[in-house]
């Protein structure tokens, strides 16, 4: 089309193509339009000078300002690093037991402490620190190595029976299904069942004790009130680590299980552990 | 239309014209047709003057109004304090979760809007939107260095000179002044103004202040100076929604065509022809002071954002020429019709103004005027009562919401925890609100719950049924709280109780009915 087609009724000129007898008028773009459209262009142009743009085989032009977004990100853990240093520090260099009397520091190891025991912990004793057989239950006033918070330092610092720190916790119980009939280990844990109260036979309670006063007497303790230094857990107490039925009791007496914990000294760094200690022993059972 | 020698009235015709007349309506690409509007004298200008100084000067003077609440609060009357989460006004404190004071307040300011227009008409738009309000005053500042309209014309149309840049650089820079106070005076409601005072001249101020100056000035600027009228025709939507809430009993500014028309530049001539002639002497005055650069004799238009000017300029005309005033005034749809009806014998002719006169010239009595009555209609009624019990439940509800609040939150990991003697424990967190700008020791205790006894985290006292904990002045204490129950009272499943926060000073107090887990079987 050469000719112009000017549009009768506003005047403007069409685009000359003809749908169905309807024609498109040519109106110029809005300038703002126009504008807007060619700043457009100008800042991708200046974007790709100056940022990552072009993905190449192995990588992607750098751009000019070297931005990164990795090293963005290392820069800001780097600067909460350091915001952070000065609480980290100070717990550094802090008995454990002293932290409580600094309200802020109390504030920062709760909260580190809380954070890393989501990350490392949960995974045994629960989100909750609840537990479960053989883990045991973080929030009760029943500890096996101890509630103080030295003892809970010192065990996440070196774990419990674990092979490559030798300030581990240690303990063994001895399998009695080699040195007991069966008919001993029925009644032992009888007794044992029977000091928390619980209803049990009777016929098989007194022999029992006498079986235990034998037997067990040395790590548990005369009153059946276990011995942290051993880790030799209470058992007239309500709190049953492997399981709260005499047949359970008997199970672990004939065969015991023992629990393996990682010792956190070298993983985690002693301000961490720190925190967690904090943390732990707030839970409610730190003694 | 530019022939004036013939004129025989003494009103000056002034050459203005609608930018909306419908026979002259352009294209939406046609550029902006400047306006000049004219000033008006008469008793709508000074009631707009009166709601300019009202309006501008609560604005700008409300942060600095002081309030004393004590020394834990701060002493400023309006205060909205964005980094503590409270909200001053007066003797009113706010906290985040009461926002639904401010969602009543502003269903009340929705009422009210529907209230006063449906009674009044665009009356917002017309007297106490500072769109208006500030294009007012952006052209207060346009006369004083540029003169009256004819002046005003004169400079737009002549070459740049020396005196053109000299007036327009002034100009601009006295409407950029008042721009930044504009938002200047805005962020003094969000920090203690006489602080930020001296901080936002020293660069102390935060970032977010400057910028929101930055972005009120700008709009300030942009809005009130450059764009003005098409702020409200083109970006407003509320002249379509006010458009939509008016009635036939609504006031709007009307032209009363009934005795105007037919409209004559040369009455007396016409008259002496024997023709039929209209009170309008077409001279264009309502036109000139207009705003929003229309013609109210076109009829009510979405433009017309009803600020009245019109009528003080035509009731100056006619008062010279010795008609009563009122040919353009605040009128209803009812009205109209009626003196309409009157001046077309019911429609049956065209306008005919000696229809409503009587043979001396006065007016008829049968001309309908304005009468308060109508403000009295079910619809105004019931925004009325709605608006009304809308503010009431807010007042009733202020007056006897608490200062004092306990929140609790049962752990629910573990949700219980058995202890080596058999007791069981529970964990909660619990939130102690202090809700007023004093420090007061809370007493928190358990009711219900036989035998149960608490410790807390963080405060070393032996376990007991009830601790006191100081919370400060006008803050939320979060606390750890373990409560446990001996084996012998210990009842399976969940057991509801009471913890009750009580303020001993003033016997204020917030019950929460909490639960106790126990194992299901013992």
């Amino acid at each position: 089309m050469t000719k112009k087609h000017i549009d009768e009724i506003s005047g403007v000129e069409t685009t000359g193509h003809e749908w169905d007898g309807i024609r498109e008028l040519n109106n110029p773009m809005p300038r703002w339009w126009v504008i807007t459209f060619y700043l457009c262009i100008i800042w991708a142009v200046v974007y790709m000078i100056l940022y990552p743009a072009w993905p190449l085989i192995n990588s992607a032009t750098s751009g000019v300002l070297g931005y990164s977004s990795r090293a963005e990100i290392a820069e800001e853990m780097a600067i909460a690093a350091s915001e952070k240093s000065e609480y980290v520090d100070r717990i550094a260099q802090m008995p454990v037991e002293e932290i409580s009397q600094h309200p802020d520091l109390l504030q920062f190891a709760m909260a580190g402490g809380s954070a890393a025991f989501k990350v490392n912990c949960v995974q045994c004793h629960g989100s909750g620190a609840q537990g479960a057989p053989g883990y045991p239950n973080l929030n009760d006033d029943d500890w096996l190595w101890g509630g103080d918070i030295n003892a809970i330092h010192q065990t996440i610092a070196h774990g419990v029976r674990f092979d490559g720190d030798d300030d581990s916790r240690f303990s063994e119980m001895p399998a009695f299904k080699d040195m007991l009939e069966p008919a001993e280990i029925r009644q032992v844990a009888a007794y044992v069942y029977s000091l928390t109260g619980e209803p049990s036979d009777s016929a098989l309670v007194a022999p029992g004790k006498q079986v235990f006063v034998d037997n067990c007497e040395a790590c548990h303790g005369e009153d059946a009130r276990g011995d942290v230094d051993f880790g030799a857990p209470n058992l007239a107490d309500a709190i049953w680590f492997y399981g709260d039925s005499e047949a359970e009791i008997a199970a672990q007496i004939a065969k015991p299980k023992h629990g393996v914990m990682p010792a956190w000294a070298g993983r985690l760094g002693d301000p961490v552990i720190k925190q967690l200690a904090v943390f732990i022993h707030s839970l409610g059972g730190g003694q | 239309m530019t022939d004036t020698s013939s004129e025989v009235t003494d009103v000056e015709r002034i050459d203005a014209e609608a930018v909306n007349a419908a026979w002259a309506r352009k294209p939406l690409y046609e550029a902006r047709k400047k306006i000049f509007p004219k000033r008006a004298r008469g008793k709508y200008r000074q009631f707009k003057w009166l709601v300019m100084l009202l309006t501008l000067g609560i604005y700008y003077l409300t942060p600095w109004i002081r309030w004393d609440r004590g020394p834990f609060a701060p002493d400023q009357a309006v205060l909205v304090d964005m980094a503590n989460r409270r909200f001053y006004f007066f003797f009113i404190e706010i906290w985040p979760q009461e926002f639904y004071y401010v969602a009543g307040l502003l269903v009340m300011a929705g009422f009210g809007l529907f209230l006063v227009t449906s009674v009044v008409g665009r009356a917002w738009c017309g007297y106490t939107c500072p769109q208006t309000v500030w294009v007012d005053l952006f052209l207060v500042v346009e006369r004083a260095i540029e003169g009256e309209r004819n002046q005003r014309m004169k400079l737009d149309a002549a070459p740049w000179s020396a005196g053109k840049l000299v007036k327009r650089v002034t100009k601009h820079a006295i409407w950029l002044l008042i721009a930044v106070a504009t938002g200047g005076a805005w962020i003094f409601y969000f920090a203690d103004a006489p602080t930020l005072f001296v901080d936002v001249f020293t660069g102390q101020a935060a970032p977010i202040a400057y910028i929101t100056v930055a972005v009120l000035t700008a709009t300030t600027y942009v809005f009130g100076g450059l764009m003005r009228e098409q702020v409200c025709t083109y970006m407003c939507p509320w002249p379509r929604i006010q458009a939509a809430m008016l009635d036939e009993n609504s006031l709007a500014v009307t032209y009363n065509d009934w005795r105007g028309e037919p409209r004559s530049r040369h009455t007396k001539k016409a008259k002496a022809e024997g023709k039929i002639v209209g009170d309008c002497v077409d001279c264009n005055a309502c036109v000139a002071v207009c705003p929003m650069g229309i013609d109210i004799r076109d009829g009510q238009q979405l433009e017309c954002i009803t600020c009245a000017l019109c009528i003080d300029a035509c009731d100056e005309v006619m008062d010279k020429v010795g008609r009563p005033r009122g040919l353009i005034s605040y009128a209803t749809l009812d009205e109209y019709a009626d003196n309409m009806a009157l001046a077309t014998a019911g429609g049956t002719s065209p306008i005919n103004p000696e229809l409503v006169r009587k043979p001396d010239g006065s007016f008829s009595n049968k001309i309908r005027h304005f009468d308060w009555h109508i403000f009295i209609r079910p619809r105004t009624l019931l925004y009325l009562s709605v608006w009304a019990l809308v503010g009431i439940g807010l007042l009733v509800a202020l007056g006897s919401r608490d200062r004092l609040e306990v929140n609790v939150l049962h752990d629910r990991n573990p949700q219980f925890v058995r202890l080596s003697d058999g007791s069981i424990r529970n964990g909660y967190t619990v939130k102690l609100l202090n809700m007023i700008p004093e420090p007061r020791v809370i007493s928190l205790s358990i009711e219900g719950l036989p035998g149960a006894t608490m410790s807390i985290v963080g405060i070393d006292q032996p376990e007991g049924r009830s601790f006191a904990i100081p919370v400060e002045p006008d803050r939320l204490r979060t606390i750890k709280v373990h409560i446990h129950q001996p084996i012998e009272e210990i009842k399976p499943g969940k057991t509801v109780f009471q913890l009750v926060a009580k303020d001993r000073g003033s016997d204020e107090s917030d019950v929460y009915k909490a639960t106790f887990d126990a194992p299901e079987v013992k």
